[in-house]
């Protein structure tokens, strides 16, 4: 098949044009010269003045705080507006409701950033509140566009839910909000974990939504990181960097160990209850029809 | 009462309360914010605290409300806005046509790969964009400069000569732009690509169908929803996107996202920037509500 051949060609391409840069940069983090383009051997003193800079390190605290605020209400709100979107067919405004969630996964953040800046200055002046902008409007703002994602992330997951178990626990009397906790959550918890992860990445990495709505003395990581990228290719930079790839890629890792893990359980479970009921109940669903396209990847 | 008990005996009044809260917020937070970025363009600029004129006034028992339509003029006057607009929406679309040309044959080799594989490739595409794009475009910096790393290679294979300007160049956005977006245009496609039914190729195949004829009359027609999604990812972020022009772009390069920046933080124009940004809603809603369309299409599963 020559069309499978050459998109396999163009993935591995695709890789490399994606991860070279990003290796290049680790490597050269390690440059003992200050020149960023002369190889002067070995060194890991950026890193080590890395933690001299205070600075730096306050703006890498308070980022820290902010996602990991983030990423608790953008869950809490992801998965609410996901179960609305997945499970509540109709009400009034449905339409505006959908917008308004999928909406903020493509608007460009210059605008939402603006808006959302005028929108607390606008506050500020008629009630008094937010009496000045700084860690809680940055976390308002990232909160907003990461609900976004959360919820694509877990109305995936609850789409692909078997409602019956649902039904059962309801059908036995268990009251709505009973079943959510105790059925609903369970079942989704690493499309959960995995919204919140996402969460945490995205309001660590957001330049241009906290340099709105940032006020004196809130700068985060990001705003550092671009106010010294701006003067050019420094080494301290190439530091810095490597380390925030370097705790991405773990943590990476470890949602794939954990994911990998689970689905183990989960054909395991599956496999012991078929046999158990032998003859009752069969496998049905995509898993199935997928399997002439794993014949085809393998042959 | 006991609030708990009263949503779990009376459903409605839960059902309120799940979909109210993300409702209250997403509106407090995101749409009424436009409400006001469309009522600032509408004043002027003022040196005060904050930097622009009320538009309505409440005077002697009348209300005045003054639409001041001069932001609007003054972007249709100067030509650098018009050409900011025209830069922007050229970037985004060679640069989502790019996307797509590089990340289709990549979102369908990860579909027809064994599902271990697909776990592997599919994080191996997300993880880059959960590395913040600052640091994924400062990277392009270190390499496309004139002493980088780049020509260094090509000076030392002796294809060139001199060191060729590559940073500060439209050539330089267009690699970070892509280099940036190109997971977006390959996670929906793949989400697409995975669910096709084998057995539609196979019975093509049958009744003498070529690959590459099924390909263009099965599968590229059947991933139109992935398409629409991955183009749309890219096209409407690239058009606002600020990061990569202002670091890996020069004087050449005009994008709105570039200009709305300045004049908000160096001009501290608000009304302007306001104005820009009503223009670049504007010309965005109808990509906007495409993707809003498709959107809601996935996430009901088409029940």
């Amino acid at each position: 098949m020559r069309g499978f051949s050459f998109s396999r060609l163009m993935l591995w391409v695709g890789f490399a044009f994606i991860y070279l840069p990003m290796l290049i940069l680790v490597i050269y983090s390690f440059n003992g010269s200050r020149l960023v383009t002369v190889w002067g051997g070995w060194s890991v003193k950026w890193y080590v003045g890395l933690l001299d800079n205070t600075q730096l390190m306050n703006a890498v605290m308070r980022s820290l705080e902010i996602a990991c605020y983030t990423a608790i209400a953008a869950v809490i709100l992801g998965t609410l507006a996901a179960f609305v979107l997945t499970r509540v067919t109709r009400f009034k405004g449905r339409t505006m409701f959908g917008g308004l969630v999928t909406a903020p996964l493509v608007m460009p953040e210059v605008i939402t950033g603006l808006s959302l800046l005028l929108l607390f200055v606008a506050m500020a002046q008629l009630i008094g509140w937010p009496a000045e902008r700084g860690i809680l409007t940055i976390w308002i703002a990232h909160t907003t566009f990461c609900t976004a994602y959360v919820s694509v992330v877990v109305s995936s997951r609850l789409r692909e839910l078997d409602l019956s178990i649902e039904e059962a626990a309801m059908d036995l009397g268990a009251k709505p909000l009973k079943v959510f906790f105790l059925i609903t959550i369970p079942m989704i918890a690493p499309s959960l974990a995995a919204g919140g992860m996402m969460s945490f990445a995205l309001s660590l990495d957001d330049l241009v939504l906290a340099s709105f709505v940032s006020g004196p003395g809130s700068t985060t990581l990001p705003m550092e990181v671009f106010s010294a990228v701006r003067l050019g290719v420094k080494p301290e930079i190439n530091a810095i960097a490597s380390l925030i790839l370097l705790s991405v890629s773990l943590m990476t890792f470890i949602i794939w160990f954990f994911a990998r893990r689970a689905e183990h359980r989960r054909k395991k479970a599956i496999q012991q209850a078929m046999e158990e009921t032998t003859g009752i109940r069969e496998q049905q669903g995509p898993d199935s029809r997928r399997d002439p396209s794993q014949v085809h990847a393998t042959a | 009462m006991n609030i708990s008990r009263s949503i779990s005996r009376r459903m409605p009044k839960g059902r309120h309360f799940v979909i109210g809260v993300p409702f209250v917020w997403l509106f407090m937070f995101f749409l009424l914010p436009f409400i006001i970025v469309l009522k600032i363009s509408f004043a002027e600029a003022d040196v005060a605290i904050p930097p622009y004129t009320e538009i309505y006034a409440w005077a002697e028992q009348q209300l005045s409300i003054v639409i001041n339509l001069s932001n609007y003029i003054f972007l249709s006057e100067d030509d650098l806005y018009l050409a900011a607009y025209l830069g922007s929406l050229q970037m985004a679309f060679f640069s989502t046509l790019l996307c797509l040309l590089i990340g289709y044959p990549m979102a369908y080799a990860i579909a027809r790969a064994d599902k271990d594989m697909q776990m592997v490739f599919l994080l191996l595409i997300m993880m880059p964009t959960w590395t913040a794009i600052l640091i994924r475009v400062y990277a392009w910096m270190g390499i496309l400069s004139s002493n980088g790393l780049l020509n260094s290679f090509l000076l030392s294979i002796g294809l060139i000569d001199d060191p060729i300007r590559i940073l500060n160049t439209n050539v330089a956005v267009y690699i970070g732009i892509v280099y940036s977006y190109l997971p977006f245009m390959v996670l929906p496609l793949y989400a697409n690509l995975v669910k096709h039914d084998q057995s539609l190729l196979e019975a093509a195949a049958d009744l003498g169908s070529s690959t590459y004829n099924s390909f263009w009359k099965i599968t590229v027609p059947l991933s139109k929803n992935g398409i629409i999604a991955g183009c749309m990812l890219v096209f409407i972020p690239v058009v606002g996107e600020f990061v990569i022009p202002e670091l890996l772009g020069g004087p050449e390069t005009l994008m709105i996202g570039k200009v709305l920046w300045q004049e908000f933080f160096n001009n501290r124009d608000w009304p302007v920037a306001s104005a820009l940004a009503v223009v670049m809603l504007a010309i965005l809603i109808i990509p906007i509500i495409l993707f809003n369309r498709n959107q809601a299409k996935e996430m009901e599963g088409r029940a």
